[in-house]
């Protein structure tokens, strides 16, 4: 299990009228299984998400995985840090399934074949079997989250960042993506609305006005968030 | 949704398939230097008919392609309005003559070829610049992206097209290219995010 650890991290960014604080000083170690990030639009638990591998860089503070630091030691951060985003559509950024997974396995496959092959084995453990030559614009939400996840979890990290990943998604697929995230091997950050899925996790932090109002059992934390929603 | 076939490589076993990423990136830029250099409208004709020659001969289906290139055969149409009323006829029919023609070779080039073969292909012929401060690995990655950019930028197009329909403002360029702009930075970093994310660019 990985060690997550942000130590007095705040974030600005910078407005027309002066620098807003999007996140408060907070200070936190992540070494649960599953943990979910939960509250409202606005709130600042993206900003906290995209800490964990990078995207967002502190503005005061240190965010640490696995004592490597994320701003000094970005790349080998990357390497154990997956990102999957909400539309998997920005994500998926070559023309076919079976290129963009090999697009994430370009590093550990120089080797085409080899390369080409490990996407085919990928795509198959996601139940993509005969996607790989199928245009990623033309299959439906469930299918292109699924294969984002793949290009994700291709490279085989350590952690799983998850921003909103059932968002865009119908009941059906909602579900699917949802149980397959839970039941990875990766620590896995959730950042989620759906608060049936937040309450399986292990752990769960509530983000409101850029600071965690409350952290703890995630079946606690989400009560609290119905009560007070 | 038709624009995004553009790029979209088609498995298949004819002389086009069978030949190297590389060899096939090199005569498209013998071609594009040919096809500029050669002036006149007849001459434009033919590139036109060749290049349709070629694509058929890949085996991609013309009524599709054509289909999926209607938004940029859109924009030589009004860019042959806008040369017919500067420079004539003739200059009209080379200049659209040219740019479909390139356009008709580049998508034979990636009907024909999975853009991970052209990625493989840039960074190996681009190798030899590394002394230089070239990245291969980042020029072949922008040349992929620079494809898949094409079809994804006629959707948000459309997309914005429809959504200045929906609010009856057809006529109004603004609410077609303000949105458009917007979103096509947007989605370029969005793009952006995912690659870093994907530690894509990080290889090496």
């Amino acid at each position: 299990m990985s060690a997550i650890s942000l130590e007095q991290v705040t974030v600005r960014v910078p407005t027309h009228d002066g620098d807003l604080l999007v996140l408060h000083e907070t200070s936190l170690s992540l070494t649960e299984q599953r943990i979910a990030l939960v509250g409202p639009n606005g709130s600042g638990k993206s900003t906290l998400a995209r800490l964990v591998n990078g995207l967002v860089t502190p503005s005061t503070g240190r965010v640490l995985v696995d004592d490597l630091d994320v701003r000094r030691s970005g790349r080998e951060v990357r390497r154990r840090v997956g990102f999957m985003f909400t539309d998997p559509a920005a994500q998926l950024v070559m023309p076919t399934a079976r290129e963009d997974v090999a697009l994430s396995l370009r590093r550990t496959h120089p080797d085409k074949a080899d390369r080409m092959a490990a996407a085919d084995k990928v795509l198959a453990d996601f139940g993509l079997d005969g996607f790989g030559d199928r245009s990623v614009h033309g299959l439906s939400g469930g299918e292109r989250q699924l294969l984002a996840l793949a290009g994700v979890l291709a490279t085989e990290p350590s952690v799983l960042v998850a921003d909103e990943p059932t968002t865009l998604l119908d009941l059906g697929n909602s579900r699917r993506i949802g149980d397959l995230l839970l039941s990875l091997p990766q620590q896995l950050v959730l950042v989620t609305h759906d608060l049936d899925l937040a309450a399986r996790c292990d752990r769960a932090l509530l983000v409101r006005h850029g600071r965690v109002e409350q952290d703890g059992a995630a079946d606690d934390v989400v009560s609290h968030y119905r009560a007070t929603a | 949704m038709s624009a995004e076939l553009l790029g979209i490589y088609r498995p298949g076993d004819t002389f086009l398939h069978r030949r190297r990423a590389g060899t096939k990136l090199l005569g498209l830029m013998v071609a594009s230097i040919v096809v500029v250099v050669v002036h006149g409208p007849v001459s434009a004709v033919v590139f036109v008919a060749v290049a349709l020659g070629l694509l058929a001969w890949s085996g991609a289906r013309l009524d599709v392609t054509l289909r999926a290139m209607r938004g940029l055969l859109v924009m030589a149409v009004l860019l042959g309005a806008w040369t017919v009323w500067q420079s004539g006829w003739p200059r009209s029919v080379e200049v659209v003559g040219d740019l479909v023609a390139l356009l008709l070779l580049a998508t034979t080039l990636t009907v024909t070829t999975p853009v991970d073969e052209v990625m493989d292909a840039v960074v190996h012929g681009l190798r030899p610049l590394r002394p230089l401060g070239v990245d291969p690995e980042q020029v072949g990655l922008a040349f992929s992206l620079m494809l898949r950019a094409i079809p994804s930028t006629l959707t948000l197009a459309g997309e914005a097209r429809d959504a200045a329909l929906a609010r009856g403002l057809e006529r109004s360029p603004r609410a077609r290219l303000v949105p458009l702009v917007i979103r096509v930075v947007a989605r370029a970093r969005e793009t952006g995010d995912a690659l870093h994310a994907r530690g894509v660019g990080d290889q090496h």
